[in-house]
């Protein structure tokens, strides 16, 4: 057997009453890519920010190239040759890229010596590993692909052996996704040791020699990828066996709920990004909207549910028009009917400071149910709150438990109980599933497509291409702000994937 | 005409001194991501603690040494408070004032019995101004001489070290690590955290330069413009001092600008307090200020052009005054209060729409948690 490049002996850490390791054990071999997958909250990250300093073990041990080392501090990691690629990128976003690539490792106390340094060691960087990003380049001006790509730089600039990588493709389009994976691929071949935390089995398929499953805060199993399946590796994530992909009957599509008409948005900036869309969406079926972020589904969903104003078009809801480019009063519509379950929980959907219960009826508080004369009702609230945590099993159960202190899965499940059970005719989602584990994806999906089976119209958006084929039952795709193409379910991965990237219909057809 | 010009940014130039100071020191500050409006607090416990150690040992210097500790300790305190203990930085800053505020009069009291004055300074227990070389000689020469000899020359050295601190803050910044990892500290604490940097040690180094640079603005009030300590001598200038730095978007020369602007307005309160004004004396500087404030907004120019352009304009002003004068209106008398009031008015109107937003430092005013 190979030499580990990192060994974690009986690791135990506690945040609290809460063990997020227990006696963990893990030996990465060196020179090879390996997984680790677990549900949201198993304690990967906890884990590696123990490997990289960022936290203190309560106990255990951890061992690199095959050397005891006590890693206290994030320098400490540095100096053993670990960098780390973190979930939320720690760059400095006013800085330019080489600012950020020396800030800790400048080596000179005068910036223009370090910096004429730093310049020439991207530039080999660069060279070996395609690693291309403009040095001058300021942070916030680069897509999120390319920030990446700078915090890669970062370690291996530092010279490390051991990259670490929490949960890198969440924030990426497919094609950057694959771009990382290919520049993995390269730091392997080169002999560095790969680490890479992330939730999504079809990533582990499809780069991992070796595969580590966490659950609860234990390890649960290790496995070469090339002996194991996607189905055994979620069932050992979860502890049971998962459907990867959800049942459903015949859609029976009735009458038009929802109707958009020659929609256009512009985002804050002026920038239109939904431009002259026209859709509808009937009671009984599923319309999904698939698309790379960033091409206007979001601006779309937004105008609907009237958090967003837009400059032109009309939209119908139960043949009535909402009033897209004026005032669309959000509170209005949903007692209208339209629920819409945010994409960005935690500014949108949620108050993450109130209480679940709070958040159970945020929005529908002066509904005379959750009233009593002019004050609300508390005890009617938490009853509802409780009855809510039953239905969508959401843990802990404790209605008065900040809402920050769930995990994201169970917020989403918050948000959801709220919106689905006042029963809305149409119903907007969001990334229902973004940050969300597989147990709840499962649920979730269920529940969606419960609402359809009792009539609602539901318009679905979401980055996930195996999401949208799987729920909908009409797929739209956006590109650039418009509808480029209308499929049904059975519409290939490859043949999305093309409209996604904005490939018109003939030439995918050739 | 020529020598009131002269004399107007003589006296701008010692009354921007002690703001300039402070503005560089919350900017220190507040760049590592500490907002500190205790900037006040800090000034008069300089100088107070400046004119009692320089009355005592009747040395100058060891009046600006112990108005530096004095001021440090605040700024320790501040920073023990907003970065150990991650307290609230305005609670904390406020507190300092006011303890300052109370406690100079007391002690003044107790040690002094002047009613919270301190002994008159004289000699070397005060800084007096530095003639430049070749002062003097130059006196005679048309313009240039005056401009050296009256405005540039005899002022006292603290005067100079304001201003020599304008480059030199942003040599540091912009050209050192240490700067470099300050300026991160205040935008995005966690970058610095996990390249392996302390954030609370940076953070330190940065109030302690704050303590430094406020404890020498306090000794310029109460050891070199004035000759000892009288209660509340600050007056509001920590606070004007936050109105630049705000105005200035945090940067070292834009900073200048702005005390300068401030301490112009200063200055030329002082010289129309009470008596009447003519409009040969209103109407340039009001042409001037407008000018400027067109110029900065909707063109959109550089500091450059801003300047040498509301300059012209303020000429123009005045030639068009001293034609006007003998049809104009009579004199008026300015209310010194709205003098006083106008660099916080015009922080609000210029922050309102005319600089566009400032951005304070992403990560100012938020205490650095390590996530979870």
């Amino acid at each position: 057997m190979a030499e580990a490049a990192i060994q974690l002996i009986g690791i135990n850490k506690s945040f609290g009453a809460v063990r997020a390791n227990r006696d963990i054990n893990l030996e990465v071999e060196r020179g090879t890519i390996h997984g680790i997958i677990g549900e949201n909250g198993a304690g990967k990250s906890t884990l590696m920010s123990i490997l990289y300093g960022f936290y203190q073990a309560d106990s255990g041990e951890v061992h690199v190239g095959g050397k005891a080392t006590s890693i206290h501090t994030p320098n400490d990691a540095i100096a053993a040759g670990i960098g780390m690629v973190h979930q939320h990128f720690m760059l400095v976003e006013n800085f330019t890229v080489i600012e950020n690539v020396i800030l800790g490792a400048e080596g000179e106390p005068l910036l223009n010596a370090s910096i004429s340094k730093a310049r020439s060691e991207l530039q080999r960087l660069e060279r070996e590993y395609g690693l291309e990003v403009d040095p001058d380049a300021i942070i916030e001006e680069l897509p999120v692909g390319l920030q990446q790509r700078v915090e890669i730089l970062k370690a291996l600039f530092r010279g490390c052996d051991i990259l670490i990588l929490d949960e890198p493709t969440g924030v990426l389009t497919p094609a950057e996704a694959d771009h990382l994976f290919r520049i993995l691929k390269m730091l392997k071949d080169e002999g560095k040791t790969v680490v890479l935390i992330t939730h999504k089995l079809r990533e582990i398929m499809a780069i991992t020699d070796t595969v580590s499953v966490m659950r609860q805060g234990t390890m649960v199993a290790t496995r070469k990828t090339s002996e194991t399946t996607v189905e055994e590796l979620a069932e050992l994530m979860v502890g049971r066996r998962v459907l990867l992909r959800v049942e459903k009957g015949e859609a029976k599509p009735a009458g038009v709920k929802l109707s958009v008409k020659d929609l256009t948005v512009k985002d804050s900036r002026g920038v239109v990004m939904v431009d002259g869309v026209s859709l509808e969406v009937r009671a009984g079926e599923i319309v999904g909207i698939a698309g790379v972020a960033g091409n206007g589904q979001s601006e779309l969903i937004e105008a609907i549910s009237g958090i967003r104003k837009a400059e032109a078009g009309t939209v119908l809801l139960d043949g009535k028009p909402i009033d897209v480019t004026g005032h669309a009063d959000p509170g209005e519509l949903r007692d209208r009917g339209l629920a819409h379950v945010p994409e960005d929980r935690h500014h949108v959907g949620l108050v993450l400071a109130f209480e679940e219960a709070e958040n159970s009826v945020l929005g529908y508080h002066d509904k005379p149910q959750y009233l009593r004369g002019p004050f609300l009702n508390i005890e009617a609230i938490h009853a509802d709150a409780r009855e809510k945590i039953e239905k969508y099993d959401i843990r802990p159960a404790n209605d008065r438990l900040k809402t920050a202190n769930f995990s994201g899965g169970n917020q989403q499940k918050i948000v959801l109980a709220r919106e689905i059970e006042q029963d809305p005719g149409v119903l907007i989602v969001g990334q229902p599933t973004r940050g969300v584990d597989v147990g709840a994806i499962e649920f979730i999906h269920k529940r969606l497509i419960a609402m359809r089976d009792a009539g609602k119209a539901v318009l679905l958006v979401s980055v996930e291409l195996d999401e949208i084929r799987s729920l909908s039952d009409r797929i739209l795709v956006m590109f650039a702000g418009r509808v480029v193409g209308e499929r049904g379910p059975e519409a290939s991965e490859g043949e999305l994937g093309l409209l996604m990237a904005g490939v018109e219909r003939q030439e995918a057809a050739e | 005409m020529f020598d009131t010009i002269i004399q107007l940014c003589d006296a701008t130039l010692r009354v921007s001194a002690p703001l300039l100071l402070a503005c560089l020191a919350g900017l220190y500050s507040e760049r590592a991501g500490i907002f500190d409006i205790g900037l006040e607090g800090k000034m008069l416990a300089g100088a107070f603690a400046g004119a009692s150690a320089a009355a005592v040992s009747g040395s100058a210097w060891v009046g600006l040494l112990v108005a530096i500790l004095a001021a440090v300790a605040l700024a320790l305190v501040h920073g023990f408070a907003s970065i150990t203990h991650r307290g609230n930085q305005i609670v904390s800053g406020v507190a300092i004032n006011f303890i300052v505020a109370g406690t100079t009069i007391i002690l003044g009291q107790a040690w002094f019995q002047q009613g919270g004055r301190t002994p008159s300074l004289a000699g070397a227990a005060r800084f007096e101004g530095i003639t430049l070389p070749g002062a003097e000689a130059v006196r005679g020469v048309p313009i240039l001489g005056p401009i050296y000899s009256e405005l540039l020359s005899g002022h006292s050295i603290l005067v100079y070290v304001a201003f020599l601190m304008v480059p030199l803050t942003w040599w540091v910044l912009f050209r050192t690590r240490f700067g470099l990892r300050l300026r991160a500290v205040g935008e995005n604490p966690a970058a610095v955290d996990t390249a392996g940097i302390s954030v609370t040690w940076l953070r330190y180094r940065a109030v302690i330069i704050t303590g430094v640079l406020t404890g020498m603005a306090g000794a310029y009030l109460s050891v070199a413009q004035n000759a000892g300590f009288v209660k509340d001598m600050t007056a509001g200038k920590g606070y004007i001092a936050l109105a630049a730095l705000i105005f200035a978007k945090w940067k070292p020369v834009p900073a200048m600008f702005a005390c300068l602007l401030f301490g112009f307005l200063d200055a030329a309160s002082i010289r129309i307090q009470g008596s009447p004004v003519g409009i040969v004396t209103w109407l340039p500087p009001l042409v001037l200020l407008v000018t400027a404030l067109v110029l900065l907004g909707y063109a959109k120019l550089k500091m450059l052009p801003v300047i040498l352009g509301s300059l012209a304009a303020g000429v123009v002003a005045y030639l068009l005054a001293v034609v006007l004068q003998p049809y104009g209106p009579p004199p008026v008398r300015v209310p010194v209060q709205l003098i006083n009031a106008l660099p916080f008015i015009l922080t609000v109107i210029l922050l309102a729409g005319f600089i566009g937003k400032a951005i304070p430092p992403r990560a100012g005013g938020v205490p650095y948690v390590k996530e979870r």
